[in-house]
């Protein structure tokens, strides 16, 4: 069972108080952008066995969206944190470093 | 006019716990800036509770007129007398005029259950994802949860008191659930 804790209302919520949204930190590209760009905008998804970051809305409980980075192979949760973001914290990278040397996701290691 | 009724007609059921319909309840629902003075004073308005006292995250406090809940960093319940509710929103609505706010009356969108007795934690817990330990759950705490299949809000008005309120549409739902949840023979006597 998956636990999170909601960077809103600082409680420990259980999966199925969640609702997951995809990946986080997607790149949306506009106006002048190429057709490839945007094709990996809507389709290109990571599927990583090991640290992810991911998007989840605490949908049963105060109804906020935040982001958490966790392992997809030991439910190992890194670190939550608002969604008002478009990467990852210092301090979670530091902690995924600590605890994963030499992972990576996309432009982050 | 027509008549308001509660959803399911006072309805009752004894078991672990006593499980009933608590009747007709005025609920109103206020978003915005919840640090925003004048949002807080139309909690004042609406409870009586003063800046200071209104409540903070996961917390429920009672006032001289009524009770606000906090729901999210952006939402606060505000409970009164159902009777009430067009007179407190007028007056929330004149302190709200000049913010971007809202204020709506959801009395008739919810229904408020009542789960009372030295079961009750058991009761609750055999339905939510959550930690209704004493040590983790008290009065004063309110939380908004899954029941079974349905969002749900709940809090403690004393050691052996639940209320519990959720869309008017699923009232027979939750009270069904609870009910079930509160079968004499279901006992598991882990608080
Ligand atoms: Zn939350």
């Amino acid at each position: 069972m998956l636990i999170l804790r909601c960077p809103y209302c600082g409680v420990d919520a259980d999966e199925t108080e969640l609702a997951p949204g995809g990946e986080a930190h997607l790149k949306r590209f506009g106006p002048g952008s190429g057709d490839d760009d945007f094709h990996d905008y809507l389709f290109t998804r990571e599927n990583p066995r090991g640290v992810h970051f991911e998007r989840w809305r605490h949908a049963h409980g105060c109804g906020k969206w935040f982001h958490a980075a966790r392992a997809t192979d030991t439910l190992q949760v890194f670190g939550t944190y608002p969604a008002q973001t478009s990467e990852p914290p210092k301090e979670v990278l530091a902690l995924i470093r600590a605890a994963r040397p030499g992972w990576s996701w996309r432009e982050f290691a | 006019m027509s008549e308001p009724i509660s959803a399911l007609k006072m309805a009752g059921f004894d078991g672990l716990a006593r499980v009933e319909d608590c009747g007709l309840q005025g609920m109103i629902t206020l978003r915005g800036d919840l640090s925003a003075r004048a949002v807080k004073s139309a909690v004042t308005a609406a409870t009586g509770l003063t800046g200071p006292k209104q409540p903070g995250p996961l917390q429920i406090v009672s006032g001289k007129s009524g009770s606000a809940a906090w729901m999210s960093p952006d939402e606060m319940l505000l409970l009164c007398p159902y009777g009430e509710t067009g007179s407190v929103l007028a007056a929330m609505q004149e302190k709200l005029a000049k913010v971007h706010a809202l204020a709506v009356d959801v009395s008739d969108a919810r229904v408020q259950l009542q789960v009372a007795g030295p079961s009750a934690r058991e009761v609750m817990a055999k339905l939510c994802p959550l930690d209704l330990s004493p040590e983790n759950f008290q009065p004063g705490t309110i939380r908004r949860t899954r029941m079974a299949q349905i969002p749900a809000a709940l809090w403690m008005v004393d050691e052996a008191t639940f209320r519990v309120i959720c869309f008017r549409s699923v009232a027979d739902y939750a009270f069904n659930l609870l009910k079930t949840a509160a079968h004499p023979e279901s006992g598991v006597g882990y608080f």
